[in-house]
């Protein structure tokens, strides 16, 4: 009950073994209007009616639950029935998608046009689509892509489309009016972003979602991590539209319902440098038509190529076997509201996680994420002046590639020109001049004055966090092994080489969770550590990788004790997120000017909400409820505690096993809540 | 009696020398008819093939029983009563299992496992005392054994029983002992079957109005010790609403009530610890129950609905109009066609140009899809005036759900073949075919989706478990009540391929009922628990309960003399 489910490493074939297609190569040989006025017939979900968008308006209105619903809150607020219907009306109205078969064909048409212009290739496993075929015609089907960029919120349509799958519906957040009823019209349907407490309005979005799932007409599609991440990795996934999808299923509604992850990968993403700005506290511009105007002067770049993974379909049934109590639902009837049981939540949110991990597994390493990896862990002097030997660079990248396939990912290693190509397609960030590889600082030719060192500072953090962006997209690679490596180098500094991680209790509790055990087996597959039946031992040989694995998280490390050391020193004990992110950013611009700090990755918002969450995870920072604005407490004493722990460890003083395990828990529970792995939950109760 | 399958020996299915299905005997309907569909339905329901044969074992081989163990001293005191008694092997074997698949198919292979070790012949009530004492001062299992047409594993012998079993046989005890006209009750002895009972009343212009399936088998003691219901329920009641009086032999001694008020406020009813016991407490000798003149006009219907999902909701409304005929059953689209398929040779070239034509008005003018139909029939009882017009309302609602009437012969045919169905199950075990029915009953809402998920649970699981071909998988609402409905469910498939089919066969029947009880089923309607459902007991009815029935077993049976192991 509750238990994790064992994490199986799978051995995956590389990228040689899959069948990728590019789809925009018949595209680029046939007529953009032949495409998309062609017979377009799907096989829908076995037995499903066709439902109109008014039909399942209609169907959600008067359904039972929502009924219900009304009567139930017409009677708290004493107003009539017939007005909180009403509302509900105009919730749906402001809800509900309207797709249109001809719509579809103009966005057909559209991203036709746009895609070949944007993109060398769009490339499709043609066996995961074939298996979402397949499946949805065998249940309601819940498609569930990775959100990286606006360019992929109609690709999964467009590739449907393309190949007479029927188009989905799609959960999308409030957008603006014209884009809005275009997207509406092309089979999204929006959900405000703060629902709060307002029961009318879950109310129809419940029933609204589920009549969806249980017709099954349409395959549904929303994203689990609930937003598109500006940092480019994988987000902590949001359990709401994942509950309600899975209830109907729960509830015995429908037989099973297959959920297909999707792995959107790109070489090169649209607004990267807008995701920086944005991540450095400079506001987005509104996703207006002016906005997309001015986007069309992006549409003259070349972005590579974009990868669209359809993992394979996994039956919500087999997954939650033996995790779901049936009989909670037998004793209510199932239009009465019922609140899942922890039992249900915790199935749910394994679910969500699972997906999430699979979406990453699924996502192809691009050759300049290995690069970002490596150019991050080289001095930003070396990268600003002297520039960075072309050959270093090409080398280790190789090595970093095979170790990349040791670990099982898939990477999209083309051919071996493939090196200065990528680093050409990124030339808004590095350049290649005379054998070297330098960073692209832009003198703003408009400019009069020579910049302050701060505005210095942040020219430099968005390029900076542009390549940090593209390092996160292959993070997860290295995550796990990542904290077993940095635990285990201080340790082999302290005792000599041979240290051991010893099986007591604790250890196995905590940590027997597969996330340990995989990153074991990761290291020991890349032979930096030799792993019996009851210790890991750490091998001399094993030193390269492992000190880049530690480099890799260091960052991070950084970035939180500036965080701790900010709170621990500031005077006051109340503090706003709206002073707090500033404030912290002003102090790591002072600290990279003197020196004294060389990350630029605390300048981000999200390293430091992260730090927030984390901290308030650990009940270190407390939420007031006192305004709108959110105010925070700070308890001193144990985030200094927190952080002495996570420097005396840095600091190579010697330690105790038990000190050593306290550590790795403190910087696991950090690192992972900021990179989003799943026994955040089974260590913080530990 | 066939030792080995259902029913009476001169009544089977089999394939003649053309290759033609064909029902042999003169007892039902069918019988001696050529059944032309059946051989293609079953080549392509379950791809099987005539050429693959699985015979039985013709007879019994009598050196597979394990010798009795016999209590000698239980032995001599009985032969003192002169109650009649048996050690043959023939009799032994044929009390030691009901008509489970697993029973069946151990037979048919001659494989015979633990059976009882003597077999008794009790008269009347006074023989069942004194069998009771003598076991109990001896230490002897009873098993009481009725009609033999449990399938819930309720007449096997537990393995672990070292005791002499002693299978206590009621078939002697099958007197009407009094009819009572005044009050409509008739005073009966347990081990009476159901197709006597009726028979005998009817001579005196009397019925029970109670049906089940099994009736021309199962007997009167059987259906209280297990709570059966009978077809016509909506009319007559099920078993605990036509018992008025019952009396049982315990270890404890007699327990009875000492008067046949209708209905009495004395506590919990005693008799509900009676019916459903299922042979742990004791053996019911003789019942009182109502009886009813018999119907003045009886009328067979059917209705054909677009779709599955239509019937049901059929079903529903005329539950809550309360107008439910006296039966009144709607099978799903496989079952249609299974029925279609069981039609015997028409005698005239008219009657199969009107089949011609009213299937051509239902699918072609009517738009119903052949693969989607569904079908419900009905029967109607009692005065005539009132059937008409009772016919004509459920007509009317059906019409409201898209039903179109279908004709007598529809409906009638379809309770016909209630009886000769389990016949069926032997035929296809002589062709690797293997199945059984299980119910279970559930609220309305959620009668769809536990038929649905059920028979994709069944399809999933034989994939999963390497059965090569697609399973028959279908099901049907056999009863309506104010709150929910009895639902049956059919399985069966080809084993071709499996090296333990029955395995594959119990796998796939647990899953089955895992998904039952997830979508809100109940573990039993009326087949009762026995020993293949006990392990879900706990769950059902919570261990508080659990713990009531057991204190209730320890004190009527401190010695577990009634030793069959069922229910708890």
């Amino acid at each position: 009950h509750g238990k994790i489910k064992r994490y199986q490493p799978k051995h995956q074939e590389q990228n040689c073994g899959e069948e990728f297609t590019d789809i925009l190569e018949e595209r680029r040989r046939t007529t953009d209007l032949g495409y998309a006025l062609r017979t377009f017939n799907p096989q829908p979900y076995k037995g499903a009616p066709t439902l109109s968008t008014s039909d399942l308006n209609k169907a959600v209105l008067e359904s039972q639950y929502l009924c219900y619903i009304i009567k139930e809150i017409a009677m708290e607020t004493g107003s009539s029935v017939e007005k909180v219907k009403e509302d509900a009306s105009r919730i749906l109205k402001e809800m509900s998608h309207n797709l249109q078969l001809g719509f579809i064909r103009l966005m057909g048409y559209t991203l036709n046009k746009v895609f070949k212009r944007l993109y060398r290739s769009i490339y499709v496993n043609m066996e995961g689509l074939n298996m979402l075929q397949q499946a949805i015609q065998e249940s309601p089907v819940i498609l569930i892509p990775n959100h990286r960029s606006y360019v992929d919120f109609l690709i999964i349509s467009y590739i449907l489309f393309t190949y007479d799958i029927p188009v989905p519906v799609i959960a999308a957040g409030i957008h603006v009016a014209i884009i809005g009823g275009l997207l509406r019209r092309s089979g999204a349907f929006y959900i405000r972003r703060a629902i709060g407490s307002d029961k009318l309005y879950w109310a129809v979005l419940l029933e609204y979602v589920q009549t969806i799932v249980r017709t099954g007409y349409a395959p549904l599609e929303f994203y689990v991590e609930g937003f598109r991440s500006r940092t480019l990795k994988s987000l902590v996934p949001k359990l709401g539209m994942m509950d309600m999808v899975l209830e109907p299923y729960f509830k015995g509604e429908v037989f099973d319902i297959t959920l297909v992850p999707i792995s959107i990968s790109y070489d090169r993403v649209l607004e990267e440098s807008l995701l920086a700005l944005e991540l450095l506290g400079v506001p987005r511009p509104k996703e207006s038509i002016t906005g997309l105007f001015k986007a069309s002067g992006v549409l003259q770049e070349d972005y590579g190529c974009m990868h669209v993974n359809f993992g394979r379909p996994l039956s919500a049934r087999q997954l939650c076997e033996g995790k779901i109590n049936w009989s909670e639902y037998n004793l209510i009837p199932r239009n009465l509201p019922q609140r899942p049981t922890a039992e249900t939540q915790d199935c749910v949110n394994w679910l969500a996680h699972l997906i999430v991990r699979t979406q990453e597994e699924g996502s192809l390493i691009s050759p300049w994420s290995l690069m970002a990896c490596l150019l991050l862990q080289t001095p930003f002097t070396t990268l600003t002046e002297e520039g960075l030997q072309w050959h270093q660079l090409t080398e280790k990248t190789l090595w970093l590639r095979k170790l990349v396939l040791d670990f099982g990912a898939r990477l999209n290693w083309p051919d071996s020109e493939v090196m200065s190509s990528t680093v050409a397609l990124h030339h808004s960030i590095v350049h290649h001049k005379e054998d070297r590889i330098y960073l692209v600082q832009d003198e703003d030719p408009a400019r009069q004055d020579p910049l302050s060192p701060e505005e210095g500072v942040m020219r430099m953090a968005v390029v900076v966090l542009m390549l940090v962006s593209y390092r996160n997209q292959a993070l997860h690679v290295f995550v796990r092994p990542g904290i077993l490596a940095t635990v285990g180098l201080q340790i082999l500094s302290l005792m000599n080489g041979h240290i051991l991680f010893s099986c007591d209790p604790f250890f196995c509790s905590q940590m027997s969770s597969s996330d340990f055990e995989e990153a074991c087996s990761l290291l020991q597959k890349c032979g930096a550590v030799h792993i019996s039946q009851q210790e890991v031992i750490v091998l001399e040989t094993g030193l390269e990788v492992l000190s880049f694995l530690q480099k890799l998280l260091q960052p991070f490390l950084d970035s939180y004790q500036l965080m701790f050391r900010y709170l621990c020193e500031k005077e006051d004990h109340v503090f706003t997120e709206e002073q707090f992110l500033p404030d912290v950013r002003n102090l790591a611009t002072k600290l990279i000017l003197s020196g004294d700090l060389c990350t630029f990755e605390v300048l981000s918002s999200d390293t430091q909400k992260n730090v927030l969450s984390a901290l308030r995870r650990l009940e270190a920072v407390t939420k007031l409820r006192v305004s709108q604005q959110k105010e925070y407490k700070v308890n001193k004493a144990a985030v200094s505690r927190t952080g002495d722990i996570l420097c005396k460890f840095i600091c190579d003083i010697p330690v105790t096993i038990k000190f050593f395990l306290c550590v790795l828990r403190i910087i696991i529970y950090f690192t992972l809540l900021s990179l989003n792995i799943l026994i955040i939950k089974c260590l913080y109760c530990g | 009696m066939k030792w080995n399958g259902w029913g009476y020996s001169d009544s089977k299915f089999l394939y003649n020398k053309k290759g033609q299905a064909e029902f042999t005997g003169k007892r039902y309907r069918l019988s001696g008819m050529i059944i032309p569909g059946l051989r293609e339905w079953m080549e392509s329901t379950f791809g099987a093939n005539l050429q693959h044969k699985t015979p039985a074992a013709p007879i019994l081989n009598s050196s597979a029983v394990q010798p009795p163990t016999l209590n000698e001293a239980f032995l001599k005191e009985l032969k003192s009563t002169g109650i009649p008694f048996s050690h043959d092997a023939e009799d032994r074997v044929f009390r030691s299992h009901g008509h489970c698949l697993h029973e069946i198919f151990a037979l048919r292979e001659g494989k015979i496992g633990r059976v009882p070790d003597l077999v008794v012949w009790p008269n009347c009530h006074n023989d069942v005392v004194k069998i009771v004492e003598l076991a109990c001062k001896h230490n002897v299992c009873l098993m009481p054994y009725g009609g033999g047409t449990s399938v819930s594993s309720a007449l096997e012998c537990p393995p672990e029983e070292t005791r002499s079993i002693v299978s206590l046989d009621t078939s002697q005890m099958n007197r009407i002992l009094w009819i009572d006209e005044k009050n409509l009750t008739a005073h009966v002895e347990a081990g009476i079957v159901g197709q006597d009972l009726e028979r005998l009343l009817n001579e005196s212009g009397y019925c029970t109005g109670h049906e089940p399936d099994s009736m021309e088998f199962s007997s009167l003691g059987g259906w209280v010790a297990t709570r059966a219901s009978g077809m016509k329920k909506n009319i007559y009641g099920n078993i605990e609403d036509l018992v008025v009086h019952i009396k049982m032999v315990t270890p404890q001694g007699v327990i009875e009530k000492s008067c046949q008020g209708p209905r009495m406020s004395t506590g919990p009813d005693v008799h509900h610890f009676i019916m459903g016991s299922e042979g742990t407490l004791g053996v019911v000798t003789e019942v009182t129950m109502k009886i009813r003149p018999m119907p003045e006009y009886q009328k067979y219907g059917s209705v054909v609905f677009p779709n599955f999902e239509m019937g049901v909701a059929c079903l529903r409304e005329v539950a809550r109009q309360r107008c439910a005929p006296a039966s009144i059953r709607l099978m799903d689209n496989e079952q249609f066609k299974f029925g279609h398929a069981l039609k015997p040779q028409v005698s005239s070239i008219f009657t199969s140009f009107l089949d011609g034509l009213k299937k051509f008005y239902i699918t072609k003018f009517k738009g119903f899809d052949p693969n989607r139909l569904c079908v419900a029939t009905l029967l109607f009882e009692g005065d005539r005036e009132k059937v008409l017009q009772h016919e004509k309302q459920v007509y009317d609602i059906a019409a409201k759900f898209g039903g179109l009437a279908a004709g007598e012969d529809n409906g009638q045919r379809g309770y016909m073949l209630t009886f000769v169905i389990a016949y069926l199950r032997d035929l296809g075990m002589d062709y690797y075919v293997i199945g059984e029915s299980f119910e279970t009953s559930v609220p309305w809402d959620r009668v769809l989706d536990i038929c649905r998920n059920v028979k994709a649970r069944i399809v999933r699981e034989c994939k999963d478990k390497g059965v090569q071909f697609p399973p028959l998988s279908t099901c049907r609402v056999t009863q309506t009540y104010d709150a929910g409905a009895c639902v049956y469910f059919y399985f069966a498939f080809n084993y071709r391929g499996l090296s333990d089919p029955v395995h594959v066969y119990e796998q796939v029947e647990h899953a089955a009922r895992e998904e039952i009880l997830a979508n809100g089923g109940s573990l039993s309607h009326h087949h009762g628990v026995g020993k293949l459902r006990k392990e879900w007991m706990r769950e059902t009815i919570s261990s508080v309960g659990m713990g009531m029935l057991k204190s209730v077993k320890d004190y009527v049976d401190p010695n577990n003399i009634f030793g069959n192991r069922n229910l708890l």
